[in-house]
């Protein structure tokens, strides 16, 4: 089995700076939980970094190679009313989604 | 019949008659109903479309043709299903209704299967003990206070439990694999590209694979047959034709040749998986398999890769929940009348919407996608990446398929490893590499441990190769009995 090396830490300013990023907003208990877990799994992960990869394409997706382009003809989809059923917040009657104010 | 029916003697009793598809799906509900409450398998079991759809199957005028005619199947709740709730077992999607059916779902019901409901999983098949889920965990039906396994252990468990013979779960790093190894079923993670995931809730979208757990080599083959095959709706399905997969069960294991890792199965595993394994070799050599000593020298970079690509794609595939186009919007923090920012709104919706796991790994993964550390991180595992495939590619000349143990462990007890995601990660060690690769992999039942857990064998086989893997899983299957085994319920 793999051997783990020591816990590196982040500090909170950068876990509030991640979690901006990905549009979470954490509690006090998760920041101080992510800080200690996320640094222990990329120490981990960090074993990564001695393997020499001089050379060696990068593989972003298995397979695909085929022509996955289909002819440009309109067919049926989602009715507006479908497509909105599992919004929050609606207004079916115009078709759109809502969201709160954006611009002051 | 009993309840522990293959699909196979199902499908065959409806086909021919003798048994009424509204029968069977009675009485796959009364054994969920019966059940359920201890294992929690289901968050929503469909009985009146069940029965319906069971109805529609005997009113069918040749019902003999439908390959899956009256198949009870239970399936995981991150496949699509129209006008049933699909929650992934998160709080974010508790309420969602697809307006479509995964195209797996309707090719299972077009062939005559009867869904009876959606099955536990970890929260966006994100685990390997189904503990992360927002509906509570499912339990094991071999000790009620152990894991399943994961991510799809709701639908292991429904077969394993006997309320269902088929059931689909997704497989990213494991999760079909692994629950089917510590439940004692068969669970076919199919080739990259095999099997449409249209409608498949995505996680990680260059590893995430659609198949079946089920009791029987043969019925996996059945199900695959239905479930294979190229799908205009999802680009990265593949055109390669579809074989006669139970055609190809001959029972034989005469001139296979089977690789092992000796290196990477000697260290970390338990005894009992290790010696079940070791005599599995045994079984495959006295039925005239070779067996051939390999090196996957970068298999042991399998899981770190692994965590590092997974939570990339997972971060960015997560930030459609939103609160905006469907799933849970968070109340306004100031309580009614006033409202959030948009921000704000996003923020405290995923906040309050998603669970520990899945909050861990959107943060890992949109840390190693950031600016500054995408090279060192996301870039540097997707060349090990193709290290790992380069591995099984010189394996394949010399062999037909690699065996490993699916798990390195029996299914431990609920709640022993939450509290330490990265011991829980390496459940994952000998699955996450046929992902990596895009390998199709199967794990079948080869025993159990002093305690009657059930062991599971894992084989890798090559790309859109399932015939060689299937038949190879065949030969070993009927020389053994390990798969009519039937749990203490």
């Amino acid at each position: 089995m793999l051997a783990f090396g020591m816990a590196a830490t982040f500090s909170r300013s950068q876990i509030e700076a991640i979690a901006a990023l990905a549009h979470l907003r954490l509690d006090e208990a998760e920041i101080e939980l992510y800080a200690r877990q996320l640094g222990e799994i990329l120490e981990y992960a960090n074993q990564v970094q001695n393997i020499d990869t001089t050379g060696v394409p990068p593989t972003a997706s298995i397979g695909a190679r085929h022509d996955a382009d289909r002819a440009d003809v309109v067919h049926t989809s989602l009715t507006r009313a479908s497509a909105l059923a599992n919004a929050p917040d609606a207004n079916l009657d115009a078709g759109l989604f809502k969201v709160p104010r954006v611009i002051g | 019949m009993s309840q522990f029916a293959t699909l196979r003697d199902i499908r065959d009793a409806v086909q021919s008659g003798a048994r009424s598809a509204v029968d069977v799906c009675t009485e796959a509900l009364a054994r969920i109903e019966a059940h359920d409450g201890t294992l929690n398998a289901f968050n929503t079991v469909t009985r009146d479309q069940a029965l319906a759809q069971a109805a529609a199957v005997d009113a069918h005028p040749n019902r003999a043709s439908l390959p899956l005619a009256g198949v009870p199947v239970a399936l995981k709740d991150n496949l699509c299903t129209l006008g049933v709730r699909t929650t992934a077992s998160s709080k974010i999607l508790e309420h969602f209704v697809p307006p479509y059916d995964a195209t797996t779902v309707a090719k299972l019901v077009a062939a005559g299967a009867v869904a009876v409901g959606k099955t536990n999983c970890d929260e966006f098949a994100m685990g390997s003990s189904n503990e992360n889920s927002a509906f509570g965990p499912a339990r094991n039906p071999w000790a009620t206070d152990r894991i399943p396994g994961g991510s799809s252990g709701g639908s292991a468990v429904a077969v394993a439990a006997g309320m269902t013979p088929l059931s689909l779960g997704s497989d990213t790093g494991g999760s079909i694999r692994q629950p089917a190894a510590l439940c004692g079923l068969v669970g076919l993670k199919p080739t990259y590209g095999r099997v449409s995931r249209y409608g498949l809730l995505a996680f990680a979208s260059s590893l995430d694979q659609i198949g079946p757990f089920t009791r029987t080599v043969e019925d996996a083959a059945l199900a695959l047959q239905v479930l294979a095959g190229h799908d205009p709706a999802d680009a990265t399905s593949a055109p390669e034709p579809v074989p006669d997969y139970a055609a190809a069960l001959t029972g034989h294991a005469k001139g296979l040749r089977i690789g092992v890792p000796r290196a990477l199965v000697s260290d970390g595993v338990d005894a009992a998986v290790s010696k079940a394994f070791n005599e599995a070799l045994d079984a495959y050599r006295e039925a005239g398999a070779t067996l051939v000593d390999i090196e996957l020298p970068y298999a042991s970079a399998a899981i770190p890769v692994y965590y590092l690509v997974a939570t990339a794609e997972a971060s960015s595939n997560l930030a459609r929940y939103d609160g905006v186009r469907y799933g849970f919007r968070a109340p306004a923090e100031g309580g009614p009348g006033t409202q959030d920012d948009l921000r704000a709104m996003y923020g405290r919706s995923r906040e309050l919407g998603f669970g520990h796991e899945v909050k861990r790994r959107i943060m890992l993964g949109t840390y190693v996608l950031s600016a500054g550390y995408y090279d060192a991180y996301y870039l540097k595992a997707q060349r090990v990446r193709t290290l790992i495939r380069r591995d099984y590619e010189h394996a394949f000349e010399q062999v037909d398929v690699v065996a490993m143990p699916t798990s390195p462990t029996p299914a431990f007890k609920i709640g022993e490893r939450t509290s330490d995601p990265l011991q829980m990660y390496l459940a994952d060690i000998f699955t996450v590499s046929a992902n990596l690769a895009g390998l199709p992999a199967i794990s079948l039942p080869c025993g159990f441990t002093a305690d009657s857990l059930p062991i599971g064998l894992q084989l890798t086989g090559r790309m859109f190769d399932e015939t060689t893997l299937l038949s190879a899983a065949h030969a070993y299957e009927r020389q053994t009995a390990w798969w009519k085994a039937q749990p203490p319920l």
